[in-house]
Order: structure tokens, then sequence, then C-alpha cells
């Protein structure tokens, strides 16, 4: 479980396991593995987790990104090309095994939580 | 050993021990796998997953004595059981070297142990001056997100391999071999050959094939080690080989999507996998069923391949900064440190920034994430690592050393006192000797499966 900078509720607090690893040496793939289907429907949410979020996490082209949401699993998946070469001398993540930070810290908007829960309807990021 | 053109097989038993030669594993889980009844034993030997270092150098990311000691527990195992032990990507970059390096182990082991199996090395490097002709012809494709191959980039890498399918195996096997030792491969065309040769059907065999590549990476334990699957005419079934673990619906179906960018889709050189319609069920607590696997013969079959190229020399330095002030100043400490060696070393070495290229990662701060990291709290202690790359290693060496009294001891423009850091080690500098890159993501039209590698046969020599 990643740290997470408040206290309001974040993806990772829904999910068994956020994680990222490479998927060949040009792709970055990334998976949502939420608890149950309350936690799936959060995650799956196309107004919350798109395209343009992970390109403004990742600084990523949107229309590279690939995005998966797998209802049986509870699991959504996003794959992009490797924003950095692997081992180059700009890679600080040669397996791509730390990158699902920032996706792990997305806050969770006010209508996926039960009333009276606060939260600032912000622009999803923690 | 059972025949390997019997089409009429009702079932094909695959043991996978582990994920990796030389990761290790319980011998009894093996001795336990043999009980179940396996056609062959599949390990796979490599991966691109730690970088190009290895396919650039020919070397191996892990150890001579781990692999041996995996491969004198599955020699034996074979031969007890009179089956093929088949390995893929030997050497983790499949380099013809990689071949040699495991076929040398290999033979170590058996002449100790007394074994007298009859070893074939499939060697899969490829010429630059091959690629060029089929680079002409048109017959080289980049795949996403590569643009178009130039005859160059062919030129400058240190070594190319091209990912053979499951069909080199399932020739030498039925040639003979007991023991095949193969360069690159496709991870799942190890576990894939065997079975195939026996006429089981390619959907639920290349599905299987995927979901033991990793070994226990499918069950609810990943730690323990290898599984088993058997294939036959309507599906497959998998289990852990250590009986304290269980694989499940979830677990199996999990590792679709295990570092593939389409968990539905997975592209072999013979033709695509599709696993939108596979169900998963439980057949008791720790076996899964799995049908409705569908393979799609494609109309060309291509080989994928793999390049690395030298990208300069490298050396890093590496120091602490606790000193609550600059650690709280970090971000403009980094660019100070920046602005600032690139003038000394101006001064001193007469390089200009075309001559070389440094990163400042800031551990304990942002060295993973940068600025893309969500959590900007100030840090308590930070490590300055720096890695400096030029064309030679004496220039990337001469940089780190410009940038040492800086490391040392370079304070923020306001303050009054010289501070000084925290060096963990003497020397400073730590000489990393060639930098590589991945440079092809391309695949090359082939007319025939097995036409790009060269398979060795070790017996034909010397027995009849």
């Amino acid at each position: 479980m990643p740290d997470t900078a408040t206290e309001a509720p974040v993806l990772a607090d829904y999910a068994i396991e956020v994680r990222s690893k490479n998927a060949g040496p040009f792709w970055v793939t990334m998976e949502l593995f939420m608890r149950d289907a309350a936690g799936y429907a959060i995650a799956a949410d196309e107004e919350l987790v798109n395209e343009a979020l992970i390109s403004e996490l990742y600084a990523v082209p949107a229309e590279t990104v690939r995005i998966f949401r797998l209802p049986a699993l509870n699991v959504v998946k996003i794959s992009f090309p490797r924003p950095v070469s692997q081992a180059g001398l700009r890679d600080r993540d040669v397996h791509a095994g730390q990158h699902h930070v920032p996706l792990a810290c997305v806050r969770v908007p006010a209508r996926h939580l039960p009333a009276g829960a606060k939260d600032d309807e912000g622009d999803g990021r923690a | 050993m059972p025949s390997s053109t019997d089409a009429a097989a009702e079932r094909c038993g695959i043991l996978v021990p582990s994920g990796m030669l030389g990761a290790g594993f319980d011998p009894a889980t093996v001795a336990r796998g043999l009980t179940l009844g396996p056609d062959v034993i599949a390990v796979d030997g490599g991966s691109t997953d730690s970088g190009p270092y290895y396919l650039g150098t020919g070397t191996a990311k892990t150890t001579a004595a781990a692999v041996a000691r995996d491969l004198r527990i599955l020699l034996r195992a074979a031969a007890e059981a009179g089956i093929p032990l088949v390995v893929g990507s030997c050497g983790t970059s499949g380099t013809d070297s990689g071949v040699d390096w495991v076929a040398g182990i290999v033979r170590e082991v058996m002449a100790e142990e007394g074994l007298d199996l009859r070893i074939a090395t499939v060697y899969s490097e490829q010429e630059a001056s091959f690629l060029k002709e089929q680079l002409d012809a048109g017959r080289i494709h980049p795949l996403p997100p590569a643009g178009p191959l130039t005859a160059s980039t062919l030129e400058d890498c240190a070594h190319i391999v091209g990912m053979m399918g499951h069909e080199p195996f399932a020739e030498a096997i039925a040639a003979g071999a007991q023991v095949v030792l193969a360069g690159r491969a496709t991870d799942t065309a190890v576990a894939a050959a065997v079975p195939l040769m026996r006429g089981m059907p390619a959907g639920p065999t290349w599905h299987a094939a995927k979901i033991v590549e990793c070994g226990g990476q499918c069950t609810t334990n990943p730690r323990t080690g290898g599984v088993f699957a058997t294939i036959d005419h309507g599906g497959f079934t998998i289990e852990p080989l250590d009986p304290d673990t269980a694989c499940t619906p979830i677990s199996v179906a999990a590792h679709m999507l295990y570092e593939t960018v389409d968990p539905y889709r997975m592209r072999e050189p013979a033709g695509t996998l599709d696993v939108s319609d596979a169900t998963y069920e439980a057949l008791d607590e720790r076996r899964v069923r799995v049908e409705g696997s569908r393979f799609e013969p494609a109309a060309q079959h291509t080989i994928k391949l793999e390049g690395a190229r030298v990208t300069g020399y490298e050396t890093v330095s590496f120091t602490g900064v606790r000193d609550p002030y600059i650690a709280a100043n970090i971000d403009r400490w980094a660019e100070l440190l920046r602005t600032v060696l690139v003038e000394r070393v101006a001064q001193t070495l007469g390089l200009t920034e075309d001559d070389y290229a440094f990163d400042i990662r800031l551990y304990g701060h942002n060295a993973i994430l940068e600025n893309l990291d969500p959590d900007g709290r100030p840090p308590r202690e930070v490590g300055v690592m720096l890695v400096v790359n030029a064309s030679d290693q004496r220039t990337a060496t001469a940089v780190a050393k410009v940038a040492n009294p800086l490391m040392l001891h370079l304070p923020l423009p306001e303050m009054a006192y010289l501070p000084s850091f925290a060096f963990p080690a003497s020397p400073a500098e730590t000489e990393r000797g060639a930098a590589y890159a991945f440079t092809l993501n391309h695949v090359v039209d082939v007319d025939s499966p097995t036409g790009l590698f060269r398979t060795a046969h070790d017996w034909t020599a010397t027995r009849a």
C-alpha cells in the first residue's frame, strides 16, 4: 500500500494491490486489483480513470494509452509505451516496478463515497 | 521416452519447475511433478525484463552455480522419467554465447551425474547483413511504438536475436534430442512444443503455455516454485507442484495480465492466442480447469527481433545529504549542482553538453518518479546519485571527478558556511562500463518457422 499524502480516500484504499511492470522492453503495464465489485466500480468509472488521467499522471500522450476493464476479475489494466528508454541514462525504474504509485494515489471523487464523506471533488489527483 | 509423433495422445502433461532457470525451487516439488505423469519438463532461461545489458554483452543475469544447481535436479528428473528437458532463452538474452554457456553447464553436470542424454542446441542470433536484405525486401515491420527501421540501426547492434516459436524445439525433439537448449524463444514456446507435437489443440496449448511461463506466479503463493499443466482435447487443467499452494480461477485468470500489454490477445510467431471467451473453473481447492481458449493461425509467420547497442560508457557517484536546510531546498540545490557542474566541466575539461550527458537522481526525495511523484513532502535525508554517460569511459569518469568537490561541498548561494556531505565510499566514482539500449521492436516475415535458427545435435558426431 503506497503512502497517501492526504486522508481523503484514494484508489489504493479500495484495492488488494496496485502494481506496475514492464510488458516487454517498450511498454509499461499497470493493474488495479480491486477488492470487490464496489471497488471495481470506482476504478472502472470512465469519468475517473481514463486516457486523459493517465496522460496527466505519467506525461504520456493520451492516444497511446490502452485501458482494459475486466469485471470478472475486478481489475482495471492500463498499458502505455515506456516514456523513457529501459536502463537508459534517464531511466530510474528498469523494471517499471514502482510506477503504480501516482495511479494508486488518485483521489476517489465524492460521488463514489458514502454521503457525508469529505472530498474536494478535485481533479482526481491526491 | 514417449513417441514424439503420437498424434493420438489423449493428454499431455507439462512440468514447469519455476519461472526462471537458476531461480531455485524445492526438489520435492519436482519429485511430486514426476508422479503426475509429465511428457516434458520445460523451463525458461531468460527475459528482457532486467534490461538490454544482457543482450548487449551476451552474458547471463543468473549465476552459473544457481543454473547448475537447478539443472542437476532437472536433468536427473528428465532421465528418470524418460522425457525431454526443454530450456528457452538460454543465458538470459538467448545469444549464441548464452546457449553455449548453458550447454557447458549441462555437459559438466551430466558428466558429474553419470547421465548420457542427447543434447540439441538451437541458436537464434541473426546477422545484420542478412536482416538488411530482408529490410530491403520489405519483410521487416515495426511493432508499436517503434517506427520504421534503418540499415544503420541494424549495423549498430552488438547482438540481434530472433524469438523462435515452438517449431525448432519440436524439430529437435523429433530428431531425438532429450535436452533442448535454445536461444531466444517466446516464453510460451518452451512449454507449447511437446503438447503441439502430441496433437493437442493449439488454443488450450498456447493458453496453458502462457499460464505456466512464470511458474508459480499463477498460484496463490508464487514463492513456492512450479506448476503442472495437463492439456487435453477440451482444454487444460493446472495445479501447483507444492501441495500447500493453490491455483484458483482468479489466480490463473489474473496471470494473463502479468507483463502483457493486452490481457486477451497474444501474438506468437505462428498466430494469435485469444482468451476472450476462456472460462476458469475450480475443480477442487487447488486445481483449475480452463476451456474456451482459441488460437488464430496467422496468414504470415513472423519472427520478432531483439537488438541492443552501446549508448556510451557510464560512471556513477553517490553522496548523502542530511543537512536539514539543504534537504528542505533539495530541488533548488540539485538545480544549482547541475548548473555549476556544466560550467566546471567546460572550464576544466573543455567539454560542452554535446560531449557528455548526466542525470542527478535524488533518492529519498523523488529519484524514482521525479516530477510525476504525487507526494512532494520535504525529505529528511537524500541520496544524490550522479550518472554520467560519455562516448568513452575516461570522459565519463573525468566529468564525475569534476562533480566530486561539488557533491562534497556545494552550498546554496544564501548559505554562510560550506557544508560537507556524506560519501558512502571511497573512491567516490564507480565505473559501470558500457551502457546499452534496446533498439529493435520489429518483426521479420519468414517462409519457414525454423529458417532463422540453427540446430546442432551434439550426439551425431560421437554416437549412432
